[in-house]
C-alpha cells in the first residue's frame, strides 16, 4: 500500500532522541541524536519523498531497500525510521554507516508512528 | 561520464549519490546540489527500471549544472502521456521499490530549469536537463 507524502509544518525542537524515546524506537544508525528534525513525512513512494520533501526531513516508512537510503542522501534527509518492526538487512545499514543516515527502527504501524509524532509537534507549537 | 546498467536494482542510485558527492565537492550551492540529485535520481532509476544500458554525464559550469542521460532500451511511445503525473507502465516489481508511480518524468521537469527529453521506440530515450546556478559571490 503506497502513502501518499505528508510533511507537517516547520518543528522547533524535535530531535531524533525525541523522535526515538516517542516512538520506542531502536537505533540502528547514528551517533548523533541531538539532529534537529526539521519536518516529518511518512511515505512508502520514494518519488514523493523526492517530490514533496525538503532538506532535514524526517521520513517513516514502511519499504526497507538500500533505495531509501539513497533516497535520504539524495533529498538530505536527516533520518529514517522504519515502521511495523521491519529490520533492513546488513547492506542497507552498511549503506546508512558510509553516509552516515541515521536510521531507527519501531515496532509501530506507520499510522500510529505519524500519529505520535504529529501529537507531540502539536502539543509544543 | 557515467554507465548505468538496465535491471542493476541492487545499484540503482549510486550513480546519483557520487553526482552528488561530486557537486558538493566542486561547490555548488546546496540547494542546486538538492535538485540535480533528485533529477539524477529519478533518470537513473527510470533507466535501471526500463533500460538495457545507459550513460550519464555530468557537466558543470560556473552559471549552470547539466545533466545528459543516454540510454539504449525500448523507448516511449507517446512523451506527453509520460510526462503526466500518474502515467506508468512499471511492474510490480518497481513499485515495490517505492518507484515507477508516475512521478519520475514529473519530477525531473519539476527541478529543471530547461528540460528536454527525446525517445525513439526500439532504440532508447535522451533527457537533457540544465539548473542553473549563480557561483558568483560564493566562497
Amino acid at each position: 500500500m503506497m502513502a501518499r507524502m505528508a510533511t507537517t509544518a516547520n518543528l522547533h525542537s524535535m530531535t531524533l532522541a525525541d523522535v526515538r524515546d516517542l516512538l520506542g524506537a531502536d537505533v540502528l544508525n547514528g551517533d548523533d541524536l541531538s539532529i534537529k528534525v526539521e519536518a516529518v513525512g511518512a511515505a512508502d513512494l520514494l518519488s514523493d519523498v523526492l517530490a514533496l520533501s525538503k532538506t532535514g526531513t524526517l521520513l517513516l516508512t514502511g519499504l526497507v531497500s538500500p533505495q531509501v537510503i539513497r533516497t535520504a542522501i539524495v533529498a538530505d534527509l536527516c533520518g529514517v525510521v522504519f515502521v511495523r518492526g521491519k529490520k533492513p538487512g546488513p547492506d542497507i545499514l552498511s549503506l546508512a554507516r558510509e553516509s552516515k543516515i541515521p536510521v531507527l527502527a519501531t515496532p509501530l504501524k506507520m499510522f500510529e508512528a505519524a500519529g505520535r509524532l504529529y501529537r507531540a509537534i502539536s502539543e509544543s507549537t | 561520464m557515467y554507465h548505468v546498467l538496465g535491471k542493476d536494482f541492487s545499484n540503482a542510485g549510486k550513480v546519483s549519490t557520487s553526482i552528488k558527492d561530486t557537486l558538493k565537492r566542486l561547490g555548488v550551492s546546496p540547494a542546486v546540489v538538492r535538485r540535480v540529485a533528485i533529477v539524477s535520481y529519478e533518470a537513473e532509476m527510470n533507466l535501471v527500471m526500463y533500460a538495457t544500458r545507459g550513460e550519464m554525464s555530468l557537466s558543470v559550469s560556473s552559471d549552470a549544472v547539466t545533466l545528459k542521460v543516454d540510454d539504449e532500451g525500448p523507448g516511449i511511445p507517446d512523451v506527453s502521456l509520460a510526462m503526466q503525473e500518474g502515467w506508468s507502465t512499471a511492474t510490480p516489481e518497481m513499485r515495490e521499490m517505492g518507484f515507477g508511480a508516475g512521478m519520475g518524468l514529473p519530477n525531473i521537469k519539476r527541478n529543471a530549469d530547461e528540460f528536454e527529453i527525446s525517445s525513439e521506440v526500439g532504440r532508447g530515450t535522451r533527457l537533457f536537463v540544465r539548473v542553473t546556478q549563480n557561483m558568483q559571490g560564493s566562497p
